[in-house]
Order: structure tokens, then sequence, then C-alpha cells
């Protein structure tokens, strides 16, 4: 947790680029880009929850170590659920 | 006092944990059904008001700014700056449930809603090159309401919490010592954001393109 308090500053910044990634967001998702749109469109739903988690959240200034681990491993055990059933619909076809 | 802090942020992460999991699997089940059903969610999608569904995604995130000002405020003891910002929380999360209100009327109105009175006719006949199985559109629906619901059942509980926490930050319970609750209900807060932050591409962009 943060003991030192942020500068207003960064809490703008942050927010100013949250919102221009919103409205980029939407305006690529109507330009036909193939395969691209599903992943460009998760690509920076991305940047904007990684944005968050570490300067809204406070995670990049904590000096617990626990904390980043309960983050990751929920990250990873979310990635092996969508994986393994992914990989399993995907190749149904093929038996 | 730093330990106990970090004991209190560790302990929130664990139920947030839990969270992702909770949403994980409802998210899995869209994927699973997209791949599936691309037609019908294609189409689907696109009946979603994309510039209502924008403006609730810029409320929500300038709710997400309020909380990390709050948390601020308490960190360096501004109690009327902690409670104007709490409030104003409070606010654009009401703001945010009552768009979604109109979003679900507007879907009410159409017959979109799941159940007796579904009709997709009209989705049907604006994209007759996809054949549109209104069983399939159904899933979309019956999804698009589940995640909204559940985000909004979130956003309910967090509007409670935010109200609860502004009365207690009038009393003056919170300072530079104490914050352990602002800063926790704000994490709760950030996750519900970041909840919308993947439903709204997710349901509202990936298949705006020209079809």
């Amino acid at each position: 947790m943060s003991e030192h308090v942020l500068s207003s500053k960064l809490y703008y910044a942050i927010w100013i680029l949250l919102l221009i990634l919103t409205v980029v967001t939407a305006l690529v998702a109507t330009v036909d880009l193939g395969p691209f749109n599903t992943i460009v469109a998760l690509a920076i739903a991305s940047c904007k929850a990684v944005v968050v988690v570490l300067f809204f959240m406070h995670v990049k200034y904590t000096s617990e170590r626990l904390t980043k681990m309960v983050i990751f491993s929920a990250i990873f055990f979310f990635l092996i659920l969508i994986a393994l059933s992914m990989s399993d619909y995907a190749t149904r076809h093929l038996l | 006092m730093e330990q106990q802090k970090n004991s209190a942020a560790l302990g929130m992460w664990l139920f947030l944990a839990t969270e992702i999991m909770f949403f994980g699997g409802m998210f899995c089940a869209y994927l699973i059904y997209r791949v599936w059903y691309y037609n019908e969610f294609a189409s689907g999608s696109r009946s979603l008001n994309l510039k209502v569904g924008t403006a609730n995604t810029v409320v929500l995130i300038c709710s997400s700014l309020t909380v990390a000002l709050a948390v601020r405020a308490a960190q360096m003891g501004k109690r009327r700056l902690l409670v104007m910002l709490l409030s104003m929380t409070m606010l654009l999360g009401l703001v945010f449930l009552g768009v979604k209100g109109y979003e679900w009327y507007e879907k009410y109105e159409e017959h979109h809603i799941p159940g007796y009175g579904f009709n997709v006719s009209d989705i049907a006949s604006d994209y007759p090159q996809l054949h549109i199985d209104p069983r399939h559109s159904m899933v979309f629906f019956s999804l698009y309401f589940a995640m909204t619901g559940m985000h909004a059942i979130h956003m309910i509980i967090g509007v409670g919490l935010f109200a609860w926490l502004t009365f207690l930050a009038w009393r003056g319970h919170y300072g530079p010592e104490y914050y352990t609750p602002i800063e926790n209900a704000g994490l709760y807060w950030h996750f519900v954001d970041i909840v919308w932050i993947y439903l709204f591409p997710l349901l509202y962009l990936i298949d705006r393109k020209p079809l």
C-alpha cells in the first residue's frame, strides 16, 4: 500500500489516458481490420486495465510481494480456464 | 502499521481474485458461444447502442478518478474533500445505473429481452445474408443481460458501500492513520470498473466493422 501520497497530477494524467483510449477503441471498432478488430479491442482494454491496476489500485507502489503474486495467479488461472476451454471447443470437429 | 495496511489490501485482493473467476466463467461462456454463433453475436452486438455505451464507459472512468482522489484525500486527512469525492463517486455510479436502465428499457421496447416476447425479426431483416437463427440470438442477449446485470448488481453494492463510507467520513472516522475501508472500497470500485473495461469491447465493439 502507498504510505507516500501520489501526486494528483498523476491521477489526472491516467484519467485522460483512459478517456483517450476509450474514444480510440470506439472509433477503431468501426474500421474493418479483419481478424485484428478483436485483437485491437482486447489489447486496448488490457492496456486500460493494467493502467488502472498499477496506478489507481497502487499495485506499482506496494511493497507487498504477496499481493502481486495473488494478482498474477488470479490472472493465470483465468487464462487456464479460457485456454483449456477454447482448445477443447476449437478442436472438437477434428475428432 | 505498514504491515497492517498491506495485509488489509492483500485480503481485498484475495476477494477480488475470486471475483475474477466469478466473472471469468461468464466471459468464457461468451467467448465459446461467440465462436459458435458468430453471425447472431455480430448482429446482436450491433443492435446495442454504441453512443450510450461509450458515454457510460466515460462515466465509469470518471468515477474511478474520483475514487482514486478520495483515497488520496483520506491519506492527507482532508475531510471535506473526502466527503465530496465519495459522494461524487456515488453520484457517478447512480448515473451509470440510470443509463444502463435506459439501455435495458430500449431492449425491452425492441422485444430483445429473452423470454416469451422475444423477437429478433428486426435484426434478421436488417442482415438477411447472415441467416439469423433467433434461438442463437437469444443466447447472445441472455449473456448480455447476465453479464451487464451481474455488473450492475456489483455497482449497486458499490453505491451502497460508498453511501455508508460518505456518512462515516462526514462523521470524521477516517484520516491519514486509518483509511483502510476507503482504500478497500476503492479497490472494489476499480475492479468493477475493469470488468466494464472488458465488457464494453466484448459486447459493444468487436463486431462493429462493416459486415
